[in-house]
């Protein structure tokens, strides 16, 4: 069964989300979505600075079997990305929710967002796929 | 049994002097500054040693020649030997590509014929026979898509609209076309979901990329009212002619609403298939996109064929290769569909749906689950093996391996995306139904291994040269030049067991 932690949201594309003190939000895929790719052989990383809307493709994990894209989960701009993932994308695998992290955002001061589940809700819809 | 790297069998010193010429020329005028001071590192062979290590590599080939090889999408369809032979004759093989029109006549009315046939198999009005591969095909639809609402002074129609089952080419294309992709979702029972369909087009909207039937195995029921949205939004449709073998000589990808086609001649036409070619991936039009083709295009006037070039077609997208794109691929097509005539190309569909829907419902029947048990198969459907990944353990990769050593080529695994754990079957027309029923019966039997013994599936395959590939490391190390110390070359990259 796949690790779903309390204290992260999520959307429906098995990202989740991590709201820092400092106002940032941290992104990356969750430990479902890692088991489903398969070993990262590459992570596609945006530049900082890039304006986003919610929805936007900013990242792709790909593995043998597939390249999927990233969204971005709100309005924001890109605050920083994981440099470790260029020499070792396989970070994503053996630890989605911490040294795998994906992209910081920095959110708009009011923008429009994703729908976001809870840690709960997420389990529930995994349960629901299978 | 593991073939060494001809590079390991050598000896110092040792040469195959029959080959080699039997004079040395005289190198006083090279400049000093060219010429080798050591020989070239190569294999230090005897020709007797070449012949055997070449001859066991294709012995190792895995081929429809050889095996039942149901890689879905790919149409792994026998090339008949006729095919092969007519388009070898002297007059064809020994031709060069800048022979006057007045000395080709022959050469050029084959082309001329097939491009009429395959305006006929698409119901459209032109054709250019020169992509090369279906990559290129694409590329060639999409391009003339744009220069279309280009020249029309439309330029701002840059989106391709592009259903999530589709193949990842079909994104790839628009990209490289310059254009944008939007994706649209698959309703349950896999067809296009029209109603956000209905929410993305506008007139920004260049054109749909699809395929019919789908990438799921099934007919897209709606095809039609699709293409009044997207006609009605100003864009065009495009045609992936990957599943044309099921719907051959019995239905028009122009009467659906297509303007522009690709299609494969190595699949449905049976070209000979994989390993990087070489390919056909022509493309057909209806008349406002003809301007556009690709060139060149063969015409013919006063009962005399001659090339169609720049000053005949000057709004083209221009050359996609040298010439006339795999001239010989092109003419084994040619044969092939002499060969089965209208009524021929309507058995092909007729069987190649047949061999699905019996391999799809005998499987069903065996306790596997399709992935849309309520549609018809198209020439291919999909099993998902989520259920069974579940309880055992034993994903469809497994199954896949464990396949190789039942003497079948994998189908294809974890295509398309959105169904967990799957297998693509496609049987083609090829095959005999006792070759269906020994191939549902290996997969019913590895099934029924993967319940008692989970882990005997996994160590599969034993009975192939190689065991499984360190997939992951091969993406990751791109460096495969052979290195002339041992103790320099990386190992080989297969796991340990």
């Amino acid at each position: 069964m796949s690790d779903v932690p309390q204290q992260l949201q999520y959307t429906k594309d098995h990202e989740w989300i991590r709201r820092e003190d400092d106002g940032t939000v941290v992104v990356g895929i969750t430990d479902h979505a890692q088991h489903q790719l398969g070993e990262l052989v590459y992570v596609e990383l945006p530049e900082a600075g890039r304006p986003l809307k919610p929805g936007d493709a900013m990242a792709v994990v790909e593995s043998t079997k597939a390249a999927s894209d990233v969204y971005a989960p709100l309005a924001g701009t890109v605050a920083g990305v994981n440099p470790a993932l260029t020499s070792q994308p396989e970070l994503v695998n053996t630890d989605p929710y911490g040294a795998g992290w994906l992209v910081r955002l920095k959110p708009a001061d009011a923008g429009p967002a994703v729908a976001l589940l809870d840690a709960s809700a997420y389990a529930a819809l995994l349960d629901a796929a299978h | 049994m593991r073939e060494p790297l001809i590079f390991d069998q050598g000896r110092p010193g040792r040469r195959a002097p029959s080959q080699a010429p039997g004079i040395a020329g005289p190198t006083d005028d090279l400049p000093a500054g060219l010429l080798r001071r050591a020989p070239p590192p190569l294999p230090e062979v005897s020709e007797l040693q070449v012949v055997r290590h070449f001859t066991r590599l294709s012995q190792l080939n895995f081929s429809i020649d050889t095996h039942f090889y149901p890689l879905g999408s790919c149409t792994m369809k026998y090339n008949p030997r006729a095919s092969n032979k007519l388009a070898m004759l002297p007059g064809f093989l020994d031709r060069h590509p800048l022979e006057p029109e007045g000395h080709a006549q022959g050469y050029l009315e084959c082309l001329f014929d097939l491009q009429e046939m395959l305006k006929a198999v698409t119901g459209m009005s032109g054709v250019s026979l020169t992509p090369m591969a279906g990559a290129q095909g694409e590329f060639a639809g999409v391009a003339m898509i744009r220069a279309y609402h280009v020249a029309r002074g439309d330029a701002g129609r840059t989106q391709i609209i592009v259903p999530d089952a589709a193949h990842g080419t079909n994104p790839a294309t628009a990209t490289m076309c310059g254009c944008d992709v939007v994706e649209i979702p698959t309703g349950p029972d896999g067809d296009v979901d029209v109603d956000a369909l209905r929410k993305v087009v506008g007139p920004q909207t260049a054109g749909i990329m699809l395929t019919n039937p789908s990438t799921l195995g099934a007919f897209e029921r709606r095809i039609a009212e699709i293409a009044d949205v997207v006609h009605g939004a100003g864009g065009l449709l495009y045609y992936d002619g990957a599943n044309l073998n099921a719907i051959l000589g019995r239905a028009l990808p122009a009467a659906m609403g297509f303007d522009v086609v690709h299609i494969n001649l190595h699949k449905t036409f049976s070209t000979p298939h994989g390993g990087g070619g070489p390919g056909a991936g022509i493309v057909a039009v209806t008349e406002r996109l003809e301007p556009f083709l690709p060139i060149p295009i063969v015409g013919r006037r006063d009962g005399q064929y001659r090339w169609l070039a720049e000053s005949d077609r000057p709004q083209s997208i221009g050359r996609l290769s040298g010439f006339m794109g795999n001239a010989g691929i092109l003419l084994r097509a040619y044969v092939y569909m002499r060969l089965l005539g209208a009524e021929g190309m309507r058995r092909v569909s007729g069987f190649a749906t047949l061999n699905a829907n019996y391999l799809m419902k005998r499987l069903a029947a065996a306790g596997f689950t399709p992935a849309f048990p309520q549609r018809r198969a198209s020439h291919e459907f999909i099993i998902t093996l989520k259920d069974i990944a579940r309880d055992t353990g034993v994903t469809a990769m497994d199954f896949a391996k464990a396949l190789l050593d039942k003497g079948f080529h994998a189908p294809t695994t974890y295509f398309p995306l959105l169904v967990p754990e799957c297998l693509l079957i496609e049987p083609t027309e090829s095959e005999a139904r006792q070759d269906l029923d020994a191939f549902a019966q290996a997969l019913i039997d590895i099934r029924d291994l993967a319940l008692r013994d989970a882990a005997e599936v996994k160590r599969a395959p034993l009975t192939t040269p190689v065991r499984r590939l360190d997939d992951v490391r091969a993406a990751k190390q791109l460096d495969l030049t052979w290195q002339s110390r041992a103790s320099d070359r990386p190992n080989p990259t297969a796991s340990p067991n």
